[in-house]
């Protein structure tokens, strides 16, 4: 059997290698986990509260990497980092506005297909202004510089991709659960037409949630692409629904679930490729949502209820 | 309008087809692009009807229609490739012993394949049609990125010839070969809506709560729409190897089943007629749009827009304007008739009329 042979030879690999090797495999793995965690908060937030898979999200994502294509190409990185996360939040929000406002009281199924029409649009749109060749990643000398801590190394993004994704998630949290808006935020997740009743304009809040989860995405589009060197059109796809994976994993609609999630699977997915299984490195990522799904279908950190699954 | 008329309607339309068909065919040197065309129109119509049952008529959400074509797809094309040529496909890896001597003729391979596509359906769905709207949605979606991923993968090499692809698979013998499937599958699929299945789907798609307070039960047709609708798949892919003659992994991406969605949702989500006619209109108007690809001078000046891949964009917009504001599609949920038409014809002046007072807002619903 296949499967069986794969894991055993996975089991051997483990044991024969060095404690160095399994750090630095670690350390990629963290690296990556840290901006799919970027990402998979913006799905996950979307998702509580319009219960919709923003499928344009990875979209954006990959618009995020051509933004800053173009604006380090006439500005230095300090400047150049600001444009594009103000880029992609004004991109993100004129897609909440354009085509999920309008149909937000129609049937789920069309507000889903509206978003995947959104991600084909942008897809083809981006082939269309920047040709379906791949386009070289600016270096950003800071990020790029080697950098070691003990016998590992790598370059200065690996150690400080982790570090920006939880300062983010602190200080999201802090946004979340002590301010106003994000008060309001929690309502209309927990029930949306009450919260309305209540006061609370929803456009603003689910505006706001939008201008969070494509800030999110462009400094997960930063730190992701600074280590992959290129962008296609369509390298938005895979880590988009990688991180909706990543999101429901960790309990759709928890911030800190999302988080974990991100991690978990990019572990699990450096150690495969590490082990070259990488054409099963994507298949990995559907396996673990199915058995999610089946096992337990409100995620480590979801809350209890009934109507998701 | 009288029976008889209606009858009659029905068979000129249907002579004229094959007579259009016909005259194709003996021509076919003429008309190759046209013929190609209609071919993948045919195919494509396969595939978006059988989507159209699962998710227009019984309401699941599925986008795993990819992964079901590739495994039909695989499947035509590993039997119909000539034994003497095979060595010279699988000059990679070799080829497994049992597969290398069995040849089937094309309809048995469809069958086959569009049979291997409902055994793998039928295994998926046990677990996965537990899940419900979105769920559903993503977790078919990896299903068939996972299948993708096995067919390529090097572990298969013998018999898919992993990233390599297969290729030199013989093409139709005539243009009525897709075309006499195709009518053959839709019409299945139709005489199934129509029997008692078929209403047990529309009543699980309307409430399942209730259909399944009237003893319908919900898993077993559930179920049973997954498998049907990926046994066609399965045969549609299998039609496309046939149609592209080389087939590899990275055909069968997440891109075929928007395509396939994005015919569904303009002919009508559960409209069979619509999705035939959205799967011509859609296909055949890729090509007629092409012009939008070159570059285009009026009067000597260039118009900037045109140029490669502005097709693509023109072709997504007209996409989302039908989803915000078309939202029933062509056709709705009616289907194609001879009254109908009639009656659009006849109270085409009136509707005109309404329209201006109205000041043109007449959206529906």
């Amino acid at each position: 059997m296949p499967p069986i042979s794969i894991f055993m030879s996975i089991l051997e690999a483990f044991c024969f290698m060095s404690l160095t090797t399994f750090l630095q495999h670690c350390l990629t793995g963290i690296s990556l986990g840290g901006a799919y965690a970027l990402i998979a908060i913006g799905y996950t937030m979307v998702y509580g509260i319009l219960r919709l898979i923003n499928f344009a999200h990875g979209e954006i994502f990959m618009m995020a990497g051509y933004f800053m294509i173009f604006s380090m190409a006439t500005v230095p990185w300090y400047l150049a980092i600001p444009i594009v996360i103000l880029g992609t939040i004004a991109l993100g929000v004129t897609i909440e506005r354009v085509a999920y406002k309008p149909i937000r009281t129609a049937p789920r199924m069309s507000i889903m297909i509206s978003a995947i029409g959104v991600s084909y649009l942008l897809q083809n749109l981006s082939t269309y202004l920047f040709t379906a060749l791949p386009r070289g990643y600016p270096e950003i000398p800071v990020l790029k510089s080697s950098f070691k801590i003990g016998p590992l190394s790598s370059s200065f993004v690996t150690f400080f991709t982790p570090v920006i994704t939880i300062l983010l998630v602190i200080a999201l949290m802090q946004l979340i659960n002590h301010t106003k808006i994000g008060m309001a935020m929690r309502a209309v997740s927990k029930d949306y037409e009450t919260a309305q009743l209540m006061g609370i304009k929803i456009n603003n809040v689910i505006s706001f949630t939008f201008v969070i989860g494509s800030f999110l995405a462009a400094v997960g589009s930063i730190l992701y692409f600074t280590d992959r060197m290129s962008v296609t059109p369509f390298s938005g796809t895979l880590p988009g629904l990688k991180c909706f994976v990543a999101a429901v994993l960790g309990g759709i609609g928890s911030v800190p679930g999302a988080v974990i999630g991100g991690f978990i699977l990019a572990i699990g997915e450096t150690f495969l490729v590490a082990f070259g299984y990488s054409t099963f490195s994507d298949a990995f990522t559907f396996v673990l949502l199915i058995v999610m799904l089946l096992v337990r279908p409100t995620g480590l950190f979801g809350e209890k209820a009934t109507d998701k699954v | 309008m009288k029976k008889s008329t209606k009858l009659l309607c029905s068979f000129i339309l249907i002579i004229a087809a094959v007579g259009l068909l016909y005259y194709l065919d003996n021509n076919h040197i003429k008309y190759l692009y046209a013929i190609s065309i209609l071919e993948r129109s045919a195919i494509f119509a396969i595939v978006a009807v059988s989507m159209n049952l699962l998710n227009g008529f019984t309401g699941l959400f599925s986008l795993g229609q990819a992964g079901f074509m590739a495994i039909g797809a695989y499947t035509v094309s590993v039997i119909t490739i000539p034994v003497g040529i095979r060595q010279s496909v699988y000059y990679a890896s070799g080829i497994n012993s049992f597969i290398a001597k069995i040849e089937l003729p094309l309809p048995l391979a469809l069958l086959l394949g569009g049979l291997f596509a409902a055994l793998v359906a039928a295994l998926i769905g046990i677990p996965v049609l537990r899940l419900k709207s979105d769920y559903l949605a993503i977790a078919t979606l990896g299903f068939s990125e996972i299948i993708r991923a096995l067919l390529a993968s090097p572990q298969l090499a013998k018999i898919t010839n992993g990233s390599y692809g297969l290729n030199k698979i013989p093409k139709y013998s005539s243009i009525f070969v897709p075309f006499g499937i195709a009518t053959i599958c839709i019409a299945t699929m139709v005489l199934l809506i129509r029997s008692s299945f078929g209403r047990a789907f529309l009543a699980i798609r309307e409430d399942e709560i209730a259909a399944e307070a009237m003893g319908i039960n919900l898993f077993k047709h559930k179920e049973l729409s997954f498998i049907i609708s990926s046994f066609f798949t399965g045969i549609g892919g299998g039609l496309l190897a046939v149609y592209m003659q080389s087939i590899d992994s990275s055909t069968f991406k997440i891109g075929i089943t928007y395509d396939i969605l994005l015919i569904v949702v303009l002919g009508g989500m559960g409209s069979v007629t619509g999705s035939v006619f959205a799967a011509f209109l859609v296909t055949a108007s890729r090509e007629w749009l092409r012009f939008f690809d070159d570059p285009l001078t009026i009067g000597g000046f260039q118009v900037p827009l045109f140029r490669a891949g502005f097709r693509m964009v023109v072709f997504s917009v007209l996409l989302m304007i039908v989803v915000l504001f078309y939202r029933q599609g062509i056709m709705g949920t009616r289907e194609f008739s001879w009254d109908g038409i009639f009656r659009f014809f006849v109270n085409l002046p009136k509707r005109f009329m309404k329209k201006k007072k109205a000041g043109g807002t007449a959206n529906e619903r």
